[in-house]
């Protein structure tokens, strides 16, 4: 996973709320085996007029001109402005590879679906949770200035906007941890092997039944 | 000290490790996998040339991808990047030593619908799978819920899930359910009264006389939902329900075990001075059957309501959100929901494709027929097992008779990754959980309800209230 500490970019505001993630990516692009590639067709239902299939030539595909990724301002957008419960629907995490892929490490919302804020953590996709008040500010601040960009300093737990105001924000230390040093999680959770295995053996005392192996023999 | 709920319970029997910081190394007892969301966790597994903690923890089977008309093998799935997905999970099982049920096997259904059938889900286990609606475990006095693909890695790698506890929040449903409501009625009703981010952060409990009178599918597809209400985990207290479905199930304890589980799973409720975060109090005869409107779930209508006006709706965001439903589903503010014209009708999902849900539509469908006016009519049973009940009891028949399609199991149109899908601009009455722009196929158009609603609707060719069906079916005829 690529980590993440500060990072400046072109801010795009998508102003919907329940954006789900059906519409991050829908499903038919579901049906890879691998996490990358997924970019293209990113916001597939929005960005573009036809009907999105896997292994199309996407630069012959009809764009939607009035969706906001499509508009010239955007373009090298690396921040995503959206609104309340960004990410809800489905657990896939096809979505955050999307997202990356297409180009994105960052999201600011005043609310995200649960699983979807995890996944995100997990490709070093940093999302970030704002008073709806302060988004409501930022939309109108990105709309009204044509290549608004913000830094986003993971370290510090801030935002710094154009005209140099902080905005500070709040993010899980373990979490923080993990994204600022692109960890392997799962390598961590393996040094803690003898805990879990003493977990095992204390519950399969008063348990038996849990630890039944799911086969054929059955 | 304040008593403990049933989600404290089952978050404290699964601690491995508390860190200071607030996150935890939670004991996963319980995975399932299906095909599209497994490939990317199998594939990191080989790349850092790790083994499965316990492989005999895990159970698989095909949902999403498969072809619900007749096959019998990979090599009849037409869609190349299917048939590979199918082809990946079966490989992959045989690799890390994964039980699954493949096709032909009639184990074999919707993931959700297979793991309590089989009796892989227990009761006070955690359980998790790379598909959010894991929450309808929950009905078991689990702590199950959905994950991502990379999570789905780490607890093949680790049986445990790096996580931080939820809040509690207690859904409350007393009284007498009126009738013709059902399981999914309730669900709906509470989505539309908390809205799609109520849950969020939260694991939602759902109790109450309305909540214990249901049968165990019906406990299911009210946790089902809980994720459409923003909850990853829904659940619902241990009971002599919940004791006698489980009995005799093909994973479950016998014997001695099966008595020292019964004695520990009684103590799987929320005690009576629980703190609970948030209660919500729904009294049940304020629930009428439901019908969605719009794009998001917690767009709902009583079926004999009228569709809501966005100009009385004080939130902006919320009055953009439905202004753009309205456009999306092309229909018009103050409309009678009977008056919305029908496409088609799917029956299915891992929210309504259990027997008690077959048995519930095809009462309704009984001695009718679906109207002209609707292309299609399909049931998709969840699983194998629930497909051949349905047949001994004579289900497919009244359906095939009425003009129903009968197919075989599989998640099918509720997400349309296979062939089954709406056409632009097509409308469908649907027993599934998502009504979201596309998600039944793109441009098509999701009213979600339950099956009896469903088959009613299938049968007058528009929304009624099953209460009236005879009477609007001879007004259609006369």
């Amino acid at each position: 996973m690529e980590a993440f500490t500060t990072h400046t970019g072109v801010v795009a505001p998508l102003d919907k709320a329940n954006v789900d993630t059906d519409q991050i990516i829908p499903k038919q692009f579901l049906k890879s085996i691998k996490r990358t590639g997924f970019g293209p067709n990113l916001f597939d239902q929005w960005r573009y007029r036809d009907e999105g299939e896997p292994g199309q030539d996407h630069s012959r595909r009809p764009l939607n001109p009035d969706f906001v990724l499509n508009q010239p301002r955007y373009q090298g957008a690396s921040v995503l402005l959206a609104r309340q419960n960004f990410g809800c629907g489905s657990s896939r995490e096809h979505a955050p590879w999307a997202l990356v892929d297409y180009g994105f490490r960052a999201i600011i919302a005043p609310s995200f679906a649960d699983i979807f804020y995890n996944n995100c953590f997990k490709n070093g996709l940093l999302p970030i949770v704002l008073a709806e008040a302060t988004v409501n500010e930022l939309f109108r601040a990105v709309e009204a200035n044509e290549g608004y960009r913000i830094t986003v300093d993971l370290p510090n737990q801030t935002l710094t906007l154009p005209d140099g105001g902080a905005i500070p924000f709040e993010v899980d230390a373990f979490r923080k941890y993990c994204l600022e040093n692109g960890l392997d999680d799962i390598g961590l959770t393996l040094q803690q092997a003898d805990a879990i295995r003493a977990y095992e053996q204390r519950r399969a005392e008063c348990e038996p039944w849990v630890f039944g192996e799911l086969t054929e023999q059955q | 000290m304040a008593g403990k709920t049933l989600y404290d319970k089952l978050w404290d029997a699964h601690l491995v490790t508390q860190r200071e910081d607030g996150s935890a190394l939670l004991y996963i007892d319980r995975q399932i996998i299906h095909e599209v969301t497994s490939p990317q966790a199998f594939e990191g597994l080989r790349l850092a040339g790790r083994k499965p903690w316990h492989s005999g923890a895990n159970v698989a089977t095909l949902d999403h991808n498969v072809p619900t008309t007749p096959y019998n093998s990979a090599d009849d799935i037409a869609d190349d990047t299917s048939r590979i997905q199918v082809q990946t999970l079966q490989d992959n099982t045989r690799e890390f030593d994964i039980l699954e049920f493949g096709i032909g096997d009639p184990r074999q259904g919707i993931v959700h619908v297979m793991a309590p059938e089989q009796g892989a889900v227990l009761p006070g286990m955690t359980v998790v799978c790379g598909d959010s609606h894991t929450s309808t475990n929950g009905a078991l006095a689990c702590l199950a819920h959905g994950i991502g693909t990379s999570e789905v890695e780490h607890v093949l790698a680790t049986q445990c899930l790096i996580t931080s506890k939820m809040k509690n929040m207690l859904v409350q449903v007393d009284g007498e359910l009126g009738p013709g409501v059902t399981a999914k009625d309730i669900v709906l009703h509470v989505i539309g009264r908390i809205g799609t981010a109520g849950g969020t952060g939260h694991a939602i409990e759902f109790a109450g006389s309305a909540i214990r009178g249901l049968s165990m599918e019906g406990r299911m597809t009210i946790c089902n939902m809980s994720i459409e209400a923003g909850a990853r985990a829904g659940m619902v207290a241990v009971d002599d329900t919940t004791i006698d479905y489980v009995r005799g199930r093909p994973f479950a304890p016998e014997g001695d075990l099966w008595d020292r589980a019964v004695e520990y799973w009684r103590t799987l409720h929320s005690d009576a001075d629980a703190h609970f975060d948030r209660v919500v109090e729904i009294r049940a005869q304020d629930i009428r059957p439901q019908v969605s409107w719009g794009t998001s779930p917690e767009m709902v209508v009583p079926v004999d309501g009228t569709l809501p006006d966005p100009a009385e709706e004080p939130d902006e965001v919320k009055r953009s959100g439905m202004e753009r439903a309205y456009e999306y589903m092309n229909l018009e503010p103050g409309m009678k929901v009977a008056d919305i014209p029908l496409d088609r009708v799917f029956i299915g999902s891992c929210t309504n494709a259990r027997i008690e849900d077959l048995r519930a539509a095809a009462k309704v469908v009984r001695g009718h027929r679906v109207a002209e006016s609707i292309k299609q009519a399909m049931v998709v049973p969840g699983s194998g097992l629930v497909k051949r009940q349905a047949e001994q009891e004579g289900l497919d028949r009244v359906f095939m008779e009425a003009g129903f399609e009968w197919r075989e199991p599989g998640c099918s149109m509720c997400l349309a990754m296979n062939a089954d899908r709406l056409g632009p601009g097509e409308r469908c009455a649907s027993t599934s959980n998502r009504n979201f722009e596309g998600r039944q196929g793109a441009g098509g158009r999701t009213h979600l309800v339950s099956p009896a609603l469903a088959a009613a609707a299938a049968v007058a060719g528009h929304f009624v209230d099953v209460r009236e069906l005879n009477e609007a079916v001879t007004e259609e005829v006369h």
